[in-house]
């Protein structure tokens, strides 16, 4: 074993292992303090001198160069008499010897030591890891790496959309590779922005051309000599030269457990960075400091303060940081500090401007900011964070906190009114539709009183509805005490300024693809929405884009999420499908069966001609649909703001009154409907002759068939209000009859507000209307009947079957059980 | 400290926005959440109102809409937001390396 030269230097030796960041700035912060009173000896397992590792996602990028992103050259060590041992990693620590030794063998013995290991990449353990073209991206190999693989074209997959991830995949994509980004949960960067930055910063990512797939899997990595590509859970498979893993570090404890030091998440240390080892002391992203991790710079530069005042004596002591995140990702401006979970006690303060891209959300508690996440425009973050870290009571700018610090502390006149007022006739109000000041307030004055009547006037606010507060200011300075302040349109919900019709409107209008699109585009007031207009959105979305909207089951209500009626007690009941009401001697058994298997307590006929089960466990669902489907029966959806029934009367077969096959017209029409998501629940009857047994007459759509053929009307309901049907019009055939019901359906799927039956809906646009629409437009009726057949291709799956079948089968089951025995909880 | 937290699973295990139970023999379930932005809430699954049981509620921001009667329940304090009066019961959580634990001593006496 070789043994350094004992030196004449006698001053007391701290050998440092990490030559990265940690470790140097330990090591400077030091020398500013008393530069004379140790001997430095530094091992760094990288060949270069100490870099700024912040820094590599611009050298791979392109931005700079290493020798640029050097922090400390050669000359600071020579100047500093500080050795320096590069490419020679050390491998053990003797405590009782008080040596380290690296892997050449060279063992150097200490009076004080310091580990500054730093963290290791996660290697996310698939099948495939280990192949030549799999790498991390932590250090400057790694971007050489890159680099060349850049070079040879093709194609990249970056496991991981947290920062590391997307810079790695800018990077590349800025050297001309096709990169897809693969990412575990639903929103990039979840860690640091909320889903509406996340969602804004996938949008800008994807419009730069990278791919990126959220609640992505990956199963394995492809390749028998090297990387060929990546194969995901659900079967996709990205072919890839290069697959760039950056799931996440851990702190690096392998050497210091090895030496026997205490060990928590990192290296346990004190609030002098000193171990459970007086002798050594730790620093970085490597240590748990009071159960807390770091991997940011800030509290790394705290940390080294604290670690250099107490190997000079001038105690301090390390507390713990706040942290806050402020980055460019791929040249995209995010922000985020503290806390900004909300909820409970918190107040959202949300400023959304789509044209320009801005979301900025502040969570306030108790007038105290406790946290923010700013997305496009981050000026005002470090203003955020240094009022949040001072717990500065904002009460008195609160109004104007939103706006940042240059609005909120305009002196005396920091009066929104006032600032509004002072504008130019210029200045532009409405950047969608391009209206000035002037015009607005011209509008105003030609007696456009109202939002709405503004809106529909000079259009300022009827697009993506951001100026929608200044235009309300407008009208507030304009009139004075005249302008009430109100709509004349009861909106959505608290989270939003628009109604229905206007977010209805503009989701087809801008081709809007996602909640959190919505949300954003129209200035949602809440980071994401309520209870009322997620499940709405989540309705409109998928109206607008069958086939092709993916469903949000955390949107839907309890009911539709697991496809059974929720109970006063917390059990649910179960309605099979009878098509048009009819049933046979092997589905009368299987629900016997089924009442008798899992001890319903109740079986009852409903008014829809259905049985309906009552009292099934949640977690025996899955096992009730399945023996359901095994007698042919599928899901009544008694449960989902959809067709319900079709309720028939035994028709010409049978009753002597009837005069066509009414049965048979009903589950014809079931069996084309069925399945179809509305803006409420809907029901159909078809009654065989004027006598009407199936109460044709109070139905979503009701045919009652007489002699000369089928009379068709719209709008009843048994409902609070009761309210018989209006005739719509008279049909000779079926198929008629068929097409009319498709195309009445599909006008209330596309017009109707959410919640709203068709009831309510008809006598606020009027039955005229319906008649023009379906009774005397031909050409139009066609096309909404397509429409609405079209759609029904993606729904008509009975979800009991894809629930039997295990999909969503943690909804039913619980996540762990305990059971307390004698006193002592044991987990089961 | 050893058996102070409850280790019930993997955070992935809940859905966004979604809620897992655990149940405790002999005593009512637990509801844990996960918000939109990956905060992890544990409350009694009933709602001070009526019952309801808050797991199959519709999160939203950091509260939970009961299934029943649409009452809000804020995650981190239990208690009803808006005009309602009530509370439930919190469980105090913390994710450790990706497992959510929970506290033993109020898990069991929430369950009660």
């Amino acid at each position: 074993m070789e043994h350094q030269t004992p030196s004449p230097d006698t001053r007391e030796h701290l050998v440092v292992i990490g030559n990265g960041m940690a470790g140097c700035r330990a090591v400077e912060e030091l020398i500013a303090r008393d530069p004379t009173r140790y001997r430095v000896t530094i091992f760094g397992a990288e060949p270069h001198v100490n870099y700024n590792r912040i820094m590599l996602s611009p050298v791979l990028a392109g931005e700079k160069t290493f020798e640029q992103i050097v922090i400390n050259d050669h000359a600071w060590y020579a100047t500093n008499t500080i050795e320096l041992v590069t490419s020679d990693p050390v491998q053990a620590i003797d405590r009782a010897a008080k040596t380290v030794t690296a892997r050449s063998g060279l063992t150097v013995s200490y009076e004080r030591l310091l580990i500054a290991t730093g963290s290791d990449p996660f290697i996310i353990p698939v099948p495939g890891k280990d192949l030549p073209g799999v790498i991390s991206f932590r250090d400057m190999a790694d971007v050489d790496h890159m680099l060349e693989a850049a070079g040879k074209g093709g194609a990249a997959v970056v496991i991981g959309g947290g920062l590391l991830g997307l810079e790695a995949a800018h990077g590349l994509t800025l050297r001309g590779m096709k990169v897809t980004v693969i990412h575990l949960m639903p929103t990039l960067m979840e860690r640091q922005l909320d889903e509406a930055a996340g969602w804004l910063l996938k949008s800008a990512l994807e419009a730069r051309g990278q791919v990126i797939l959220t609640e992505a899997n990956t199963a394995e990595i492809v390749g028998d000599t090297h990387v060929e590509g990546v194969l995901l859970k659900d079967g996709t498979v990205i072919p890839a030269s290069l697959v760039v893993m950056a799931v996440g570090i851990r702190p690096s404890v392998a050497l210091a457990r090895d030496a026997g030091l205490e060990i928590g998440r990192g290296i346990k240390v004190d609030d002098h960075m000193v171990t459970s080892d007086p002798s050594i002391l730790a620093v970085g992203e490597c240590v748990e400091h009071d159960g807390n991790v770091y991997g940011l710079v800030a509290p790394l530069w705290d940390m080294c303060r604290a670690l250099a005042n107490g190997l000079t004596d001038s105690h301090s002591g390390y507390r713990g940081s706040v942290t806050s995140t402020k980055l460019k990702v791929a040249g995209l401006d995010v922000f985020s500090a503290g806390d900004f979970s909300g909820g409970g006690a918190c107040e959202d303060i949300v400023l959304r401007d789509a044209s320009r891209g801005i979301y900025k959300r502040v969570v306030v508690k108790d007038d105290r900011i406790v946290g923010a996440v700013l997305y496009g425009d981050t000026t005002d973050g470090g203003w955020y964070f240094d009022l949040l870290k001072r717990a500065e009571d904002i009460a008195p700018i609160r109004d104007m906190l939103i706006f940042g610090q240059s609005f909120a502390s305009g002196g005396g006149a920091a009066d929104p009114k006032a600032a509004v007022a002072a504008l130019s006739d210029d200045a532009e109000i409405c950047g969608c539709n391009g209206v000035t000041k002037g015009k607005v307030v011209a509008c105003i004055g030609a007696g456009n009183t109202t939002l709405d009547a503004v809106r529909a006037t000079c259009k300022a606010s009827a697009s993506c509805g951001s100026c929608t507060g200044l235009v309300e200011t407008l009208l507030a300075v304009t009139l004075g005490d005249e302008y009430s302040g109100e709509r004349l349109v009861k909106t959505m919900c608290k989270c939003t300024s628009f109604g229905h019709d206007d977010v209805r409107r503009e989701i087809v209008a801008q081709g809007m693809r996602s909640i959190p699109e919505v949300m954003q585009k129209m200035s949602w007031s809440t980071p994401d929405g309520c209870s009322s207009c997620r499940p709405a959105l989540n309705y409109y979305l998928l109206c607008a884009l069958p086939g092709d909207y993916k469903d949000d089951q955390q949107s839907r209500f309890v009911n539709e999420r697991l496809h059974a009626n929720i109970q006063k007690d917390g059990t649910y009941s179960v309605v099979p499908r009878m098509w048009g009401g009819l049933t046979n001697p092997r589905e009368l058994r299987a629900i016997a069966d089924v009442v008798e298997k899992y001890d319903a307590p109740m079986v009852k006929v409903t008014g829809g001609q259905r049985l309906d089960i009552f009292g099934i466990k949640k977690e025996d669902l899955p096992a009730v649909w399945a023996d359901l489907n095994a007698a042919g029966m599928v899901s009544g959806h008694a449960y989902g703001k959809s067709l319900r029934t079709v309720k028939t009367c035994v028709g010409s077969d049978w009753c002597r009154f009837g005069t066509q096959d009414s049965t048979g017209l009903g589950v014809k029409v079931e069996r084309m409907t069925w399945g179809s998501w509305m803006p409420h629940k809907f029901k159909i009857a078809v009654s065989g002759c004027p006598r009407n047994c199936a109460e044709a007459t109070i139905k979503d759509f009701g045919v009652v068939c007489v002699d000369s053929g089928y009379e068709l009307s719209v709008g009843g309901n048994g409902g609070m209000k009761v309210r018989a049907t209006d005739f719509l019009c008279k049909v000779a055939t079926e198929e008629e009859a068929m097409q009319y019901c498709a195309a009445f359906i599909q006008l209330y799927r596309e017009e109707a507000r959410y919640l709203e039956r068709t009831a309510p809906w008809i006598e606020r646009i009027g039955v005229e209307y319906i008649r023009e629409r379906i009774a005397e437009d031909p050409e139009g009726r066609d096309a909404l009947a397509a429409r609405f057949l079209f759609s029904q291709q993606f729904t008509q799956d009975d979800p009991w079957a894809a629930r039997a079948a295990g999909e969503h089968r943690e909804q039913h089951a619980p996540m762990a059980r305990f059971t307390p025995i004698d006193g002592t909880r044991e987990m089961a | 400290m050893i058996g102070e937290w409850l280790d019930i699973g993997w955070v992935d295990e809940i859905p966004v926005r979604g809620s897992r139970t655990v149940q405790v023999t002999g005593g009512g379930d637990i509801a844990v959440f996960r918000t939109g932005d990956g905060k992890v809430f544990a409350l009694a699954d009933r709602c001070p109102h009526k019952g309801g049981r808050l797991s199959q509620g519709i999160v939203h921001g950091g509260a939970v809409a009961c299934p029943l009667h649409n009452w809000r329940i804020a995650l981190d304090t239990g208690e009803a937001l808006g005009e309602d009066k009530g509370c439930t019961p919190v469980i105090p959580v913390k994710v450790s390396g990706g497992r959510v634990l929970l506290c033993r001593t109020a898990t069991m006496k929430a369950a009660a």
